[in-house]
């Protein structure tokens, strides 16, 4: 194919070429009838923003345009069948999983998943085996599945339909999946990953494996964060056992038959341009993380890591594109950080947990800024380090499940505040950002630790969500005749 | 033939400058880089098409960045430069002789050939043997920079281009912490006047009184300046500019200057009430 076609893209063009009269949806009709949203947006924009038609194709049931530039997107990618989904990476995440298990079946997955994996199961019914995660108390976080723990997941629970795999995570880290793959593949489980913030992966050089090529079944591909099209468009990809025409029929359940061109093209312009120009995008972009990691350790107190880490394990490769550096030795917690940036020095990163920041680093990006970033790091730790004894140094807390999400997330429950509610269990998520990874799902128990931990990072700033109560004083649990 | 180069110095406002030849203009990597001799005000020099030094005006310039730090400290040994790739500070810099090192940074290494070839009146200042030039940006050459000058002078450009950065929070941290106990920094800092200038101006002001103990500011009169009325930022760890003046012992050194004087070094301290409101509010 060539791959120096954007179908989409062209189609749209072609449209403003032809002047069609507008007697369909939506009612803006080329942006006139809502001058403010047109003067803010932009005419280009709005006269772009059309429902599907002949030429334009179909989303729900693609057959020209559509199924060229996904045809195109699965070569650029490796993948038997490429999906262009408009409902975020979430949306793809979710097709992943109702693709491959059903209620009542198991899914092998690591806690440090996106909130979008465990909504699934409440929508699915299915149940989560949470591989023993491998953590760093030097850096505070989860890091990669261990293989080891794999097996051991895999021979205690032989009837698991799926294993979904984080990769890379936030940080950078990358498991072993091609082992992963293997292993799951020998005990008839199908692989699932979740590379939200591996997009890169497929174009650059010397990156981490993709999960295309280490023969995964199916990859979440957010092409919004490192691949340039905009917020909430996303690739669902499918490898060469797995069957798409029913995949479409799972991503129609919930996906809206009105998806929006402005996305669709932005999903068909960046691949062509990833694929056209991605290699040389992604040297620039690691050039830039690598100066910072340099300048950023040479203040010494951060670690700004890397590679160095690799451990052929539970880090098994690293995403050297990503500036994630950890602050512990300076005593401030990442959030603390990342709040004196924006607040002091006018600088937006893309997150702080407990003892890390991520930058994230583009090719949008210009060196003085990054030079203002580095520079403005080494000012926060002359200005306000602290002594490191006031922080916790771990944040991982395994979970004890005691039912399926589905069925604590839809139960009888009972509202209690949060110190009365340990030893219940939990009818909500309790999720913490950053770093948006679950400290409670549905159907687990709630420990003192937790308590604790959820009571740590409201100190530290960080925001809560998931329970209704929203200032987090309360907690819904099961009601006693559930238990 | 009616050759003018024009400077917008506001949407609705611009200056006009009547040109007999233009002798460069090229992009280099940092900006747009053009010389133009005039029958006004002499050859003259546009960074990004602004107005960066005239041959008739920039004495002003250079002076009062220059001798008002000078004469509060003279212990003033060791000195760092941003910027002023035309060379008319060190020009004034090489007026003293207790001066022993200038580092001078400039990110464009083209701004210091072009002033070399066209405008020896300032690039003159290239040779004073105290001075080190170094082509780098100015923030990452201060990085880990400490107790090293008595003496930073920050002769950037406005804000929207590549000086941009000369203008953050953390760039005034790196210079308090590269200063030296009885260490100053003077900053060019833009003008009260027109509203973006002096949103630049109040932005810069804000930011280097959280950083230092000290923070004036002081004017001068500079005719192809947006306004002609410009500011200039006087910072410390405790010299005051004013109080700390060794009026004496300059007028002993017996510097030729056109424009300062201790006497103006004084007064430039005195500002317009409307300008004083706007620091006030901002500190």
């Amino acid at each position: 194919m060539n791959q120096n076609k954007a179908p989409i893209y062209e189609a749209l063009e072609q449209l403003k070429q032809n002047k069609t009269v507008p007697f369909d949806v939506p009612g803006h009709k080329r942006g006139k009838g809502n001058p403010e949203l047109t003067a803010f947006l932009g005419e280009k924009c709005l006269s772009v923003d059309v429902n599907s038609m002949k030429q334009l194709d179909n989303l729900c049931h693609p057959v020209s345009v559509i199924k060229e530039a996904e045809e195109l997107a699965a070569e650029a990618f490796g993948a038997a069948h490429a999906f262009f989904m408009v409902g975020g990476t979430t949306s793809a995440v979710q097709a992943m999983v109702l693709s491959t298990v059903k209620k009542d079946e198991k899914i092998i997955l690591p806690r440090n998943v996106h909130q979008s994996v465990i909504n699934c199961l409440v929508i699915s019914g299915a149940i989560p085996v949470y591989v023993n995660p491998q953590t760093s108390d030097r850096l505070g976080i989860a890091l990669g599945m261990s293989m080891n723990e794999v097996a051991i997941s895999i021979a205690q629970n032989p009837d698991a339909k799926a294993i979904l795999v984080n990769n890379p995570t936030y940080y950078g880290i990358c498991s072993n999946l091609k082992g992963i793959v293997e292993l799951a593949h020998k005990h008839g489980m199908k692989v699932l990953v979740d590379e939200a913030h591996g997009t890169h992966f497929y174009f650059g050089e010397n990156m981490p494996i993709t999960a295309m090529k280490a023969g995964a079944d199916m990859a979440s591909v957010s092409m919004h964060k490192s691949g340039g099209s905009l917020t909430q468009s996303s690739v669902l990809l499918c490898g060469k056992d797995v069957n798409a025409d029913y995949v479409r029929k799972i991503i129609n359940l919930t996906q809206t038959t009105s998806g929006s061109y402005l996305l669709l093209s932005s999903l068909d312009i960046s691949r062509r341009n990833l694929a056209l120009n991605g290699f040389e995008i992604f040297k620039k972009v690691e050039e830039f993380a690598t100066y910072a990691r340099e300048e950023i350790n040479g203040f010494g107190g951060y670690y700004a890591f890397s590679k160095e880490l690799i451990n052929g394990d539970s880090i098994y490769d690293f995403d050297s594109t990503k500036l994630s550096i950890n602050t512990y030795e300076i005593g401030l917690a990442g959030i603390e950080v990342y709040d004196i940036l924006r607040d002091e020095y006018d600088i937006q990163i893309e997150f702080g947990d407990l003892t890390n920041i991520l930058a994230y680093i583009s090719v949008g990006d210009i060196m003085k800024n990054l030079e203002r970033l580095i520079s403005s790091l080494g000012e926060i730790k002359r200005l306000y380090k602290k002594d490191k004894s006031r922080l916790l140094n771990s944040q991982y807390i395994n979970p004890i499940v005691e039912m399926s999400p589905q069925k604590a997330f839809f139960a009888n429950k009972v509202s209690k505040p949060l110190d009365k509610c340990v030893g219940e269990i939990s009818c909500e998520f309790v999720i913490c950002y950053p770093p948006g990874i679950p400290v409670l799902a549905p159907g687990e128990k709630i420990t003192k630790d937790i308590v604790e931990y959820i009571k740590y990072s409201i100190d530290k700033g960080c925001v809560i969500t998931g329970p209704e109560a929203m200032d987090i004083s309360r907690l819904n649990v099961l009601k006693g005749e559930n238990k | 033939m009616d050759l003018w180069y024009s400077e917008f110095h506001t949407k609705n406002v611009k200056l006009s400058i009547k040109v007999s030849s233009e002798l460069l203009s090229e992009q280099s990597r940092y900006q747009h880089i053009a010389v133009f001799d005039s029958p006004e005000f002499g050859r003259f020099l546009t960074l990004d098409g602004v107005m960066m030094l005239t041959e008739k005006d920039e004495f002003i310039y250079h002076e009062m960045i220059t001798h008002v730090p000078m004469s509060v400290n003279p212990d003033i040994k060791i000195v760092l430069v941003i910027g002023a790739g035309d060379g008319g500070v060190l020009r004034e810099l090489s007026k003293y002789k207790t001066i022993e090192k200038i580092d001078l940074v400039e990110i464009d290494e083209r701004v210091i050939e072009v002033c070399k070839q066209y405008l020896p009146q300032t690039a003159c200042g290239f040779s004073n043997p105290a001075a080190n030039v170094i082509i780098g940006d100015g923030i990452k050459f201060l990085r880990n920079k400490e107790n090293e000058y008595d003496l930073i002078i920050v002769d950037s450009t406005d804000p929207s281009g590549p000086g941009e950065v000369l203008f953050s929070k953390e760039f005034y941290g790196n210079c308090y912490n590269a200063l030296t106990e009885h260490g100053i920094m003077v900053n060019q800092h833009e003008s009260p006047f027109y509203a973006n200038d002096a949103d630049a101006m109040i932005r810069a002001h804000k930011k280097i009184s959280k950083t230092f103990e000290v923070s004036k500011v002081y004017q001068a009169h500079i005719p192809t300046y947006p306004s002609g009325h410009w500011l200039f930022g006087f910072a410390s760890k405790g010299l005051h500019p004013t109080r700390d003046i060794k009026e004496e012992y300059w007028n002993r050194l017996n510097i030729d200057t056109k424009y300062y004087t201790t006497k103006l070094h004084k007064g430039s301290f005195c500002l317009p009430k409307y300008v004083e409101e706007m620091l006030k509010e901002n500190e």
